[in-house]
């Protein structure tokens, strides 16, 4: 029997209506957990870099993370990977929700979808039975609505669907695929479901998922709940009320000073000290109030971290915390605009992050001439206007829509006439959290330019974001027991000292002190995203519950395979190396890892190409950032570097230069 | 007096993370936690955002008729459908019914032993939607009737009490034996 894990893919060949349920090999189990890691050994593995993003041979995986569907608490992301037509690297989009417990419980742990429909068709997948089913009543409808329909139609209201809206029918790059209360919104996985023609998947499980050790598994994630507890009652002393418990809490309250402040608005353009006045927080919050309904959680999770909302003209809606922020600051407009604009925004199928800043470098290319009214007949005078006007036209790519829905990089190259200038907040093509800085933050500069996944939240946390306050530091460091083993005393007193006289940014901590909590912080990412356990209560957040030390307990018990620190870093480290080969292969060079020229104010170009080189060193990349054959040898990836080497990767400036 | 178990539910509470679900068929699960799978659970959360509808409800008896003119509840301007609160395990619905037998399931406090200080989908309902109340009960006073007695009660109302003792006098002649 398989613990854990069900055993079980669904190969899905849209192109002809082929259906097949694949056993898979446990060995793959112990090497790359799931989730992320089993979806990257299947892309490295299937999709050669000649394989377009919207090629029939691209394929489009839905995963379960390993712990999904077991009792462990907040385990329950949908992992959604294929190559993204934005970046042509591999794509990284987690989603919460129910949808991944529902596949676990259905049979399966991942569908793997390939070719392409002739038709618009949806998946259902219930237990032993799966089916395609005619979806052409289906087009055009918004993702929430899909949703209902399909379950309708079906008789389930229990079915869990991902579903995308007119963003990915369009092949839109920033399109989203929706769930219920979630979304993996990242890298545009929804155009290419839509490419696909597959408008949705609905699954509906009943089957048990079974763990090894049962009562030991069971008391772990008893602890794990009660630590959870623990944290969502005792908030950390210096941290705003957002990262203070569990969860990026941004629904539980309305205090947004800070990010109102501090992040940038327009098109990450400024920032607005003292724009958070008295009255502008209490119209803030009374817009909140007004239509939080509820908070809600993902499945099997305690911390609520979304909402429904009920607003009086779009009806009820869930939303995650994310796009709370990116709507009203992108269009300087308030709270009340932001919930009229998601609740649009999640029917149409597109990712909060990217969309509000497409939108609003339109806006300015505008106001500077460089669109123009012969670009843009019919663009309204109004600012709000303006903003729902662009995002219908984006979801349709109609006129200057269609520039747009290729996301800033893209566009700004289509319309010229200077508009690259205004692409200032995109790496690798991608763009990036609204934020603009002073000084450069060499930590922050490693985790943005060697990023893999694009999303700054998906790379940073465990390590506070900035200094604390000197009277809040002891109380951080002194349970601190998420530190790897040997590396206590040293993040220690990182915590301690970091922002007293001289132990300030750029040019402190040291290299090797740095590279280890760059590492740390994006390793804990990865054994996430191949768990499914939410990083909103793990590797995103400060002390998390979930850590280094009791993930392998874990581990162990749910799967019968003998787990320990050092075997899951390993593991954290093949994963991570792995998807880093997938997107050398599919040309990721060094130039592109580079943090936007104005992220912060004041930079030190030759400190942070020595920052890079180090760092690469230390990951044990050559010189290019291409993972070492010895290194790729010792992580078992053998298989990776004979072909890295066979394409002509491996070798050094210099000896490319011989 | 004696002591009574209840679960009190505030569906204000509820946050819909379905943990209740899954504790409670970790707990029933045989081996004791070897698996989990919410369809099996005896509680189950009902929930529609679109009515922002949150209840989770625990299985009460089984029922092999469903009710008659069933309707509608409007709370506070939400509708429900009569159903929503109901606890039985009943032909007119898929809940609490084991997908895989298909037999009724039913909530039983946690009670088998040795049993839980607290019930488990309490336990893990740590945002309190579901709390233990424990209540002291008068013992009642009069004795309670067996199944039997009730149903036989029910058809000698209905029919009269002659017809019944002559029926079952028919009954125990014609099926000497089978009845054992
Ligand atoms: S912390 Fe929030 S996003 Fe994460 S699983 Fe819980 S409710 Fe979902
Ligand atoms: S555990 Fe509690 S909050 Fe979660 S669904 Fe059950 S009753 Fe609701
Ligand atoms: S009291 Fe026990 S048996 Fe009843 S629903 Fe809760 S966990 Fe299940």
């Amino acid at each position: 029997m398989r613990y854990a894990e069900q055993g079980f893919n669904l190969e899905i060949d849209l192109s002809r209506g082929n259906i097949e349920k694949v056993a898979t090999d446990p060995r793959d189990t112990e090497a790359y957990l799931g989730g992320l890691g089993t979806n990257a050994k299947i892309l490295w593995d299937r999709v050669p870099p000649e394989i377009e993003p919207f090629s029939p041979d691209n394929l489009l995986i839905f995963s379960a993370g390993l712990l999904v569907g077991t009792a462990a608490p907040s385990a329950n992301r949908t992992i959604v990977s294929t190559i993204s037509p934005q970046t042509n690297l591999m794509a990284f989009s987690m989603a919460g929700g129910f949808f991944a417990a529902e596949l676990k419980h259905s049979g399966y742990d991942k569908v793997i979808l390939r070719g392409k429909s002739p038709d618009w068709v949806y998946l259902w997948i219930h237990n032993g039975k799966v089916e395609l089913r005619d979806a052409s009543h289906l087009q055009g409808k918004g993702c929430y609505e899909t949703a209902e329909l399909i379950k309708q139609e079906l008789k389930d209201p229990k079915a869990q669907v991902a579903s995308i809206g007119l963003a990915g029918e369009n092949r839109v790059y920033f399109a989203s695929i929706e769930v219920e209360k979630s979304s993996c919104s990242r890298l545009g996985v929804g155009a290419i479901m839509g490419d696909k023609r597959i408008k949705a998947v609905a699954v509906r499980g009943t089957k048990d998922v079974n763990v090894a050790k049962p009562a030991e598994y069971f008391e772990l994630c008893t602890t794990m709940l009660e630590s959870m507890r623990h944290r969502l009652d005792n908030p950390l002393p210096g941290f705003d009320a957002m990262l203070a418990t569990l969860g990026p809490q941004a629904l539980s309250h309305s205090d947004d000073g800070f990010h109102i402040d501090n992040f940038a608005w327009g098109n990450a353009r400024e920032r607005k000290k003292g724009h958070w006045t008295k009255e502008y927080g209490e119209k803030w919050e009374s817009d909140q109030l007004q239509s939080m309904e509820r908070h809600i959680s993902c499945y099997n999770c305690p911390v609520k971290c979304g909402g429904i909302i009920k607003h009086p003209t779009l009806g009820r809606f869930p939303m995650k915390c994310y796009s709370k922020l990116t709507y009203p600051m992108a269009a300087y407009a308030d709270l009340d605009f932001g919930f009229r604009m998601i609740g649009i925004a999640q029917e149409h199928g597109v990712d909060g992050y990217t969309a509000p800043q497409v939108m609003a470098f339109a806006v300015e290319l505008y106001e500077d001439g460089i669109l123009t009214d012969e670009d843009m007949p019919g663009f309204p005078s109004d600012n709000e206007e303006r903003h729902f006007w662009l995002m219908e036209k984006i979801v349709r790519r109609e006129g200057i829509g269609e520039v747009l829905a290729d996301g800033v990089y893209w566009a700004a190259r289509r319309i010229g006439k200077g508009a690259e200038v205004y692409d200032h907040n995109t790496i690798k093509k991608n763009e990036q959290m609204f934020i603009k800085l002073g000084t450069l933050n060499p930590m922050y500069y490693l985790l943005y330019a060697t990023g893999e996944k694009l999303t700054i939240t998906q790379i940073e946390g465990g390590v506070p974001q900035a200094p604390l306050a000197p009277e809040d530091r002891k109380a951080y460091v002194k349970d601190w027991v998420q530190i790897p083993t040997g590396k206590e005393e040293r993040f220690k007193q990182f915590v301690l000292e970091w922002g007293d006289e001289g132990k300030k940014a750029p040019f402190w901590p040291d290299t090797d002190l740095l590279n280890e909590l760059v590492e740390w912080q994006e390793a804990m990412h990865y054994i996430d995203d191949a768990t499914g356990v939410c990083a909103g209560v793990s590797s995103f957040m400060p002390k998390p519950p979930y850590h280094i030390h009791n993930y392998p307990l874990m581990l162990s018990a749910a799967t019968g395979i003998d787990f320990d620190e050092d075997k899951l870093w390993k593991l954290a480290a093949r994963n991570r190396n792995l998807v880093r080969a997938i997107n050398i292969r599919r040309g990721l060079k060094k130039e592109d890892e580079h943090p936007p020229d104005d992220h912060w104010k004041k930079r030190f170009p030759e400190f942070e190409a020595e920052l890079l080189d180090n760092y690469y060193k230390f990951k044990r990349w050559n010189d290019q950032g291409v993972p070492t054959r010895e290194y790729l040898h010792e992580l078992d990836l053998d298989y990776v570097g004979e072909d890295l080497e066979q394409r002509g990767f491996l070798k050094s400036v210099e000896e490319a230069e011989a | 007096m004696k002591k009574v178990k209840t679960i009190k539910i505030d569906v204000d509470l509820c946050n819909g993370c379905r943990a209740c679900e899954v504790a409670c068929s970790a707990f029933h699960a045989e081996p004791k936690y070897s698996s989990t799978n919410p369809e099996k659970s005896n509680i189950r959360v009902l929930f529609d955002v679109k009515r922002n509808l949150y209840i989770p409800v625990m299985a009460g008896e089984y029922t092999d008729a469903e009710c008659m003119g069933r309707d509608q509840y409007i709370i506070d301007g939400t509708e429900y459908d009569e159903c929503t609160f109901c606890r039985a395990s009943c032909p007119a619905r898929d809940v609490f019914k084991d997908p895989d037998s298909g037999l009724p399931l039913k909530c039983d406090m946690c009670e088998e032993e040795p049993p839980l200080e607290e019930p488990l989908c309490v336990k893990w309902c740590i945002t309190d939607a579901l709390t233990y109340v424990e209540r002291e009960e008068e013992e009642e006073e009069e004795e309670k009737l067996d199944d039997v007695e009730i149903g036989l009660e029910a058809l000698a109302n209905k029919h009269g009490m002659k017809k019944i003792t002559d029926t079952l006098a028919r009954l125990s002649m014609s099926k000497k034996g089978e009845y054992v």
